[in-house]
Order: C-alpha cells, then sequence, then structure tokens
C-alpha cells in the first residue's frame, strides 16, 4: 500500500521525476560505467518495475506516477529538459521567446512522424492545446494553457503562442506531451478522451519506444521506435512489471529479474546502506544517490490560535532536532530542508535564518509567546489552556510516522504535548485536509523545477480544493509571487524568491525538514547511465548494454 | 420441488436488494470522496468546474436515494457502469480480466486444501492420540497460526532467491511469448506453486479438523458398531459407512466458502504481484471507486445467496421433512 504514500507527493512525472541537482554516484568501484571508450550496441530487454497499475496511456489526462512512467517513453513534447535540467528543443527545432514574456514562437522539426507513420505537424500542437482547454477534457493541467491568448500556425512548421499576460514559465508548459489530432479529435470534441483506445491499449505518439502489448496488472511491453528521429533508442524492448509490493521489488532484484528499481524512487534507506552491500549485489547493480526533488514539512494549520504567533512557530522550529530527524528516519541520506527550494538549484537561497536544534531557545520563545509551565505536568499553559495538538499524517507511510514520534518526542522536551493522528488517505485529504481540520499535519510536496510557488503560498489559494492549506497569508509574498510569475528574466526571479525563502523562513508556516536522497539502482551491464540534476532516467534512449553482455533476444 | 426452488429464488430477491441498498450507503457515507483523490499536485489543479463536473457525471451531485434508483435501473440491464477511477474503464471489464485468475488460484488451491485435509483428520480420527495424531496436529496449526506474508517471503527467500527454483513473482515469465506451449504452461505452473503452497498451508487446519471431528462422532455410532458386527473390513466400514455420513459437513461448510473463490487473498495478491480480484478490492476502497466496489459486491452477494439456496434445495432432496415442512419443524 506504499504507493497511495506516494501518492501523498503526487507529481507530473514528466517534469517532477527527473528533477535534482547534485551528482553523487556511489558505484561499485571496480566496475563502474565507462561509456566514452565503446561504442553503442543495439538489442537486449530492459526490465523495470511499476509499483501501481497505470490509470491511462495518454499522460495528458493521468496524473498518476505510473502512468506518467510509461507514457514518457511513448510521447514527446515541444521541449524537454537536459542532464543539467535547462531546457532543450524536442519536437521544437529552435524557439524565440520576446522581451516581454508574452510570446513564444517555435519552427518544429520537419522529421517526426507519429506511430502510425503520419507526419507530425502544427495542427497536432493547436489540437492538444485546444484539448487542454477543452472544458471536457478532464486534465488536472489546464491552469497554464488556459493563461495563452491565441495560438497561431501559419504553417505546418510554425507555431507561435501569445499568452495575456507575461507567464514565467511558459516554456515549461510545452513540456506537455503532444497528441495525435487524426486519431483523437473525434474523441475530445465528444468529451470521452478517456474512453479512447489510444488511452488504453493502442497509444500512439511521436516518442523513441511504441507500445507493443499489455496485460492488465501484469506488465506492459514497449519496443524501440527504429524510425525515432534522434536515432532509434540502443535498448530493443523495454518491460514494465507490475509489482505493488516494494518488498518484492527488492526480492525480485536480488534475485536478477529487474534491471532497476523503481527509476523515480528506487531503494529504501535501509536497502540502500545495509542490505546491498554483498558482493553480488554490488556485481550485478550500481547504485546511484542524488537528492530527489521532493521535501517534507511539518505544516501548522495558522487559523487555529496555537499557532497563531510566529514565535511559536519559530520555537518549534528550535525544538526539532533536525539532524538526529534525518539520521532516525532515512539513515543521514537527505539534505536538510530550509526553505521549499532544493539546495543547489538556482532559485535557492543559502541565507535565510536557520534554525539549530536549541531547546532553552525555544522554551524562552515560548515564554515570550505566553506559554508557562505553571502546573507540576511539564505542560505549558497559557490562560488556562495547556499546550496540546494534534499531529495528523497519512496512512502507510512508515517515514512520516517515524517523523511523527520524534517530533513528538522533541516536543515534549520543551513541553509541549503531541497525539499523533495516523489517517487513511482518502480520508485524511478530504475530511481533514481540505475542512482544514488539523492542527499540524506531516506531508510532502514534489517541487518543479519552475520556481512558481503561487498555488501553495498565495493567500488568494486557502478555498477547500486550494493547496494553501495551512492558510498562509503574507502580503509582500503575495506580491512577490505575482511579480515573480510575471517576467522571465531569471535574473530578475531569483531575486523575488531569494525574498521568498527569507520571509518564509521567518514565519516558518511550515518546518521544512528535508529534502530526501533519491537512491535508484540500474544494472551493472547498462551503460550511458548519467545522473544529473535532471535526475537519471532523462537519457533513457541512450542507454545501451554490450553485445556480449546482453541477456535477452528481443528482436 | 420446483415450487419450492421458486419460492427460495423470489425470496433471495429483496434480500439481494436489501444487500445491495445497505452497503451502497454504507459505502458512500464513508469519509472520503472519488473526486478528493487526485487533488493534491501542485503542478496540476483540478478547477472547480471539472470537479462539479465530474460529480454531475457520476450522480454525486443527487440524493442518495436517487444515485441508487439510477445505479439499479442500469443493473438490472446488467450495465455495472464505468469506475470512477482515472482509468474511466467499464466496471464488468476492470472485474472480468481479473476473476479468471482468482478463481483459478482459488479452486487449485481449495481442491489441494480438501484432497491433504480429508485423509488428514480421517487417519487422525481413526488413530486418535497416536503419534500421526500429534504430528499432523502440530503441523496443521503451525500452519495456522503463521502470518501468510511472514510464510511467503521465507518461502521466496529460499526457493527464488537462494535456490532460484521457482520464479518470484507475477504469472508469466517478461519473455513468456516467446517460449513453446509446453513451456509457457509449465511457466505459468511453476509462478502459481509458491502461492498455492502458502495458501494451502495456512488452509489445512480448518478442514482437517472439521473432518476430524466429525469423523470422531460418526465412528461412536450405533451403525458404525452394527457395520463392524457384521464383520466388515474396517477399510470398508470406515471408507464407506463412515466417511460419507462424516462428510456432510464438511460439505455444509465447502458450500458456504464457495463464494469466497471470487475473492482474492489481497496479501497474497500484493507479494507474488499476481493481478486478481484482492489487489483491485484494496485499490477501488482507497479510491472511492464506487462502481467497482459495489459491482464486485453484487457478485459476491449474488453467489453468496445462489450458494445458500443450492444448499437448501440440495438439503430438501435428502431430506423430505424440510421439503414438506415449511410451516412446521423446521431443520
Amino acid at each position: 500500500m506504499r504507493r497511495f504514500a506516494g501518492r501523498a507527493l503526487a507529481c507530473l512525472a514528466l517534469l517532477a521525476g527527473c528533477a535534482a541537482c547534485a551528482r553523487e554516484v556511489d558505484s561499485a568501484g571496480d566496475d563502474a560505467p565507462r561509456s566514452a571508450s565503446e561504442r553503442p550496441a543495439d538489442g537486449d530487454t530492459f526490465i523495470r518495475p511499476l509499483v501501481g497499475n497505470i490509470s491511462g496511456l495518454i499522460p495528458n489526462i493521468t496524473s498518476d506516477a505510473h502512468s506518467h512512467e510509461v507514457g514518457s517513453l511513448i510521447y514527446d513534447s515541444l521541449v524537454t529538459f537536459n542532464r543539467d535540467q535547462r531546457f532543450i528543443g524536442q519536437l521544437a527545432e529552435s524557439w524565440v521567446q520576446s522581451g516581454d514574456c508574452r510570446r513564444l514562437d517555435f519552427k518544429l522539426r520537419r522529421d517526426v512522424r507519429w506511430h502510425d507513420g503520419r507526419p507530425f505537424t502544427a495542427e497536432d500542437v493547436a489540437f492538444t492545446y485546444r484539448t487542454m482547454i477543452d472544458p471536457k477534457t478532464p486534465t488536472s493541467y489546464k491552469d497554464d494553457f488556459e493563461a495563452i491568448e491565441r495560438l497561431e500556425t501559419p504553417d505546418p512548421y510554425t507555431v507561435s503562442v501569445t499568452y495575456t499576460k507575461p507567464l514565467a514559465r511558459s516554456l515549461m508548459t510545452w513540456g506537455m506531451d503532444m497528441l495525435p489530432k487524426h486519431l483523437l479529435e473525434g474523441f475530445v470534441r465528444a468529451g470521452k478522451l478517456r474512453e479512447a483506445p489510444q488511452n488504453w491499449n493502442q497509444p500512439v505518439g511521436t516518442g523513441p519506444y511504441k507500445f507493443a502489448s499489455m496485460r492488465p496488472g501484469e506488465k506492459i511491453v514497449l519496443v524501440a521506435n527504429k524510425d525515432y528521429f534522434e536515432g532509434r533508442p540502443h535498448l530493443s524492448r523495454v518491460v514494465f512489471r507490475v509489482i505493488p509490493s516494494q518488498s518484492t521489488v527488492f526480492l525480485e532484484l536480488k534475485a536478477k529479474g529487474l534491471d532497476s528499481a523503481s527509476i523515480l524512487s528506487g531503494l529504501t534507506a535501509l536497502q540502500f546502506t545495509r542490505q546491498t552491500g554483498y558482493h553480488a549485489f554490488r556485481k550485478a547493480y550500481h547504485k546511484y544517490r542524488y537528492p530527489s526533488n521532493s521535501y517534507t514539512y511539518l505544516g501548522f494549520n495558522l487559523k487555529r490560535p496555537f499557532f497563531a504567533d510566529r514565535r511559536v512557530r519559530q520555537a518549534i522550529a528550535h525544538a526539532i532536532d533536525k539532524r538526529e530527524l534525518i539520521d532516525g528516519v532515512v539513515l543521514g541520506l537527505a539534505r536538510e530542508a530550509t526553505g521549499p527550494y532544493k539546495p543547489g538549484s538556482w532559485a535557492y537561497n543559502p541565507n535565510v535564518k536557520a534554525y539549530p536544534y536549541d531547546p532553552p531557545r525555544a522554551r524562552a520563545l515560548l515564554a515570550e509567546a505566553g506559554w508557562k509551565d505553571t502546573n507540576d505536568e511539564g505542560i505549558l499553559v497559557r490562560d488556562g489552556t495547556p499546550f496540546a495538538f494534534e499531529l495528523y499524517t497519512n496512512q502507510g507511510n512508515d517515514e512520516r510516522k517515524k517523523i511523527a514520534e520524534i517530533i513528538q518526542a522533541d516536543l515534549r522536551e520543551v513541553g509541549i504535548a503531541v497525539e499523533i493522528r495516523v489517517i487513511e488517505w482518502a480520508s485524511f485529504i478530504k475530511e481533514y485536509v481540505k475542512k482544514r481540520r488539523f492542527d499540524a499535519v506531516i506531508l510532502g510536496w514534489n517541487i518543479t523545477p519552475d520556481p512558481d510557488q503561487f498555488t501553495i503560498w498565495h493567500s488568494s489559494r486557502m478555498g477547500p480544493d486550494d493547496l494553501n492549506t495551512v492558510s498562509y497569508a503574507n502580503p509582500e509574498v503575495d506580491r512577490l509571487l505575482e511579480a515573480g510569475r510575471q517576467t522571465c528574466v531569471q535574473a530578475e526571479r531569483k531575486q523575488y524568491y531569494d525574498r521568498i525563502q527569507e520571509i518564509l523562513a521567518e514565519d516558518q508556516p511550515y518546518v521544512f525538514l528535508y529534502f530526501r536522497d533519491a537512491l535508484p539502482v540500474i544494472s551493472s551491464r547498462v551503460r550511458g547511465v548519467a545522473p544529473g540534476a535532471a535526475g537519471i532516467s532523462y537519457n533513457f534512449r541512450e542507454w545501451w548494454v554490450p553485445r556480449p553482455q546482453q541477456r535477452y533476444t528481443a528482436e | 420441488m420446483l415450487l419450492y426452488a421458486l419460492r427460495r429464488l423470489l425470496l433471495a430477491l429483496p434480500l439481494l436488494i436489501g444487500i445491495t441498498f445497505v452497503s451502497f450507503a454504507v459505502i458512500h457515507l464513508a469519509p472520503g470522496d472519488p473526486t478528493a483523490i487526485a487533488q493534491t499536485d501542485p503542478e496540476g489543479r483540478w478547477t472547480p468546474e471539472l470537479i462539479k463536473m465530474m460529480r454531475e457525471q457520476w450522480d454525486l451531485d443527487k440524493p442518495l436515494h436517487v444515485q441508487y434508483w439510477r445505479w439499479i435501473k442500469r443493473l438490472v440491464q446488467l450495465d455495472f457502469g464505468r469506475s470512477f477511477s482515472q482509468d474511466g474503464r467499464p466496471v464488468i471489464q476492470k472485474i472480468g480480466e481479473r476473476l479468471p485468475v482468482t478463481l483459478l488460484l482459488n479452486l487449485i488451491e481449495m481442491i489441494i486444501i480438501l484432497l491433504l485435509a480429508i485423509p488428514i483428520g480421517v487417519l487422525s480420527a481413526t488413530r486418535q492420540y497416536s503419534l500421526f495424531d500429534k504430528v499432523t496436529s502440530v503441523f496443521v496449526f503451525t500452519g495456522f497460526a503463521t502470518p501468510d506474508f511472514w510464510l511467503a517471503q521465507l518461502f521466496v527467500l529460499l526457493f527464488s532467491v537462494e535456490l532460484g527454483w521457482l520464479p518470484i513473482s507475477g504469472l508469466r515469465h517478461v519473455n513468456a511469448e516467446y517460449f513453446t506451449w509446453w513451456r509457457q504452461q509449465w511457466d505459468f505452473l511453476s509462478h502459481l506453486v509458491l502461492p498455492i503452497s502458502v495458501v494451502v498451508f495456512g488452509g489445512l487446519a480448518g478442514f482437517s479438523r472439521y473432518m476430524r471431528q466429525s469423523m470422531l462422532e460418526v465412528v461412536r455410532q450405533d451403525y458404525v458398531q452394527s457395520a463392524r458386527a457384521k464383520g466388515l473390513s474396517e477399510r470398508v466400514v470406515i471408507g464407506k459407512h463412515a466417511l460419507r455420513n462424516a462428510l456432510m459437513p464438511v460439505v455444509t461448510i465447502l458450500g458456504l466458502s464457495l463464494p469466497g473463490l471470487v475473492g482474492g487473498s489481497v496479501i497474497i495478491e500484493w507479494i507474488f504481484a499476481i493481478p486478481g480480484m484482492g489487489q483491485l478490492m484494496v485499490q477501488s476502497a482507497f479510491e472511492r471507486d464506487y462502481p467497482v466496489i459495489m459491482g464486485n459486491l453484487v457478485i459476491v452477494a449474488t453467489l453468496t445467496l445462489l450458494a445458500n439456496l443450492a444448499a437448501d434445495i440440495a438439503y430438501g432432496v435428502v431430506d423430505p421433512r424440510i421439503r414438506f415442512g415449511g410451516r412446521r419443524a423446521r431443520r
């Protein structure tokens, strides 16, 4: 049931799944990848686990990571990320962004064909845009497309997009997968895109892999698209095996039944540090370690009287021993978070107020806020109310449960009583988070390469279906968030986001806990793996296996 | 006789409607909402209009009795509706692709359990307190008491990871489509060995103890004594006269466990990555996928009622007192 824990960090895998910054390879010494000198060979099958069933193969209308993991090999988008997480053209040959950030002009590649042989043109781009803004399309990725004023296709290989107002993340919008007009138009018009066969077992994209077959709940097989416009991918087949249990994934790895643990998540900290050190495993797999782009936080309901005072939140930040927490929960395989941006990314501001572990300071701050230890039980009291609150998190995520326990112990030290409530995911979101029926929560976010976090921090986003669940409202932050999404000059945006981080650090609406490391493993026979800021799977197309080591005959 | 069966069948209908209504109400009362699941994505945002559209499309905006009425109206046309989960596929298709695996596994398990449990029960009854009785008692109770997820992982570690004799998970080798037909069958069966072994080991206790108990009662009956007195061999006495009568209670329990055949074991399917009913049901429950939950429930409820009906009719056939005694004494 761990996949539901993963949902807590529900993400757009296409963008978020492969975002990371530093490169830290922990591979088994003697047998490390040497890709430069050898000539890549074609062939072999690569077997990947999928920890949940897919819900469809049109990524534009699914929002689960499993579907996106498969879909990302079948479809392409106009732009994508390279290893350093910079935009490069994929279906677009080049693009020009106007100085006021309101216009984007794409030149499309002329040599791209859909898997059924039809050429890919600007018509398909326009169709994808119309699909995304169609009120009948069940997608959660409408927002950025609705900011578009008009989209024109002066010729079959040119697309020009005009936004109603400057939109900083406009280029990122075009990381959305392109859909074939000639197959899907009727379904979109009828509002039945979900029921299209292309969403189930006949997907047609332009990507490096073509759909071959599927057994629901069992496996999905893709084969190399030999006519791919950037050259065929080297691995001839990719088999996704649906294995819901993480411990079964690990057993399959031990028996070499899989070529990677999930590329998105990988091993657990315990498996990484203690259970994979033996010779046979080190010989069969390379282990990688780099910071993932998801962080875990303790969020306060700012509408509750306990947490209305900033000094109380700062006191709690001082009372939590983050180092101990990281060592205890993920065996040290995480980086302390100081704000909602990953250390090392361009928007990250290292110079914000820090909260070292300091219980006396915490007690002093609490005393300033009026919380005194007046009874014998060691619990602080203000106006006759003892400081006792409920800390909620979702079921099925061991990490969060452990965090809750450590926080409970840390806060008891400074005189705050915490009661832990672990609730099943759907009820947790619907009955507690959306209705704001919580004192504090432990949850996580997957962050995107673009630093715009308007939806999480802006005071206009406090409605029941919105994401500002802690009801954070700061006029200066509001203003900065608005300014930050209206320019595409990075240096200017950096100033805004630096300031936002300073304010968030001062205000502590969340205690930002840590960015967990991604710990993927990949079969050591595979060459060409080069994790970078964009993660590890961004160049899957270039992975290959030397002939003598190929394990499966695939063609 | 026919009249009796018809009467029972008619009585089963309101019962089925009652069952579905109560379940329908209970599921909708449970906290959480099908539209709430995918709404915590910082990247995406379900617009309020879209959520409203989804709720309208799924009738969630209507009062409960209206929802139920619409659902049952579709159901009588055998339309189970479409899943609320993101794939939006027909419920019947989702259940249909998972039911065969679960049925097959459960049937094989049931047969093996019976084939082992009945002889164990008979032998330990006829040799009460013997070494055999004691050893098998310890064995079946160990199986009963061992958590299956734990045993399953130990089996996998030993037979698959260490010895490499059997596959770990799934139903087929990843390259099974390139195998010859015979090898495909062999491959499929080898994938079933571990899950079936775990379930059989855990399930032996029930039937073997019922069998032993029932046999112990029967062998003390007078007619068994007279069979012995007639000079019949012990084989015939036990195997023919005693066993037949001792099997009656076991058959009753067997009948009651028939509806269980369509429900998969969640834990076994989870660990061995078997795409069966158990996985589907757990996922639907988490996603508040009402149509799938209800679809499964209708199937299970119908089967339960049919199994009860069949049992009743069977009693009626063997026991005339039940057939004619509707108003007088019950069995």
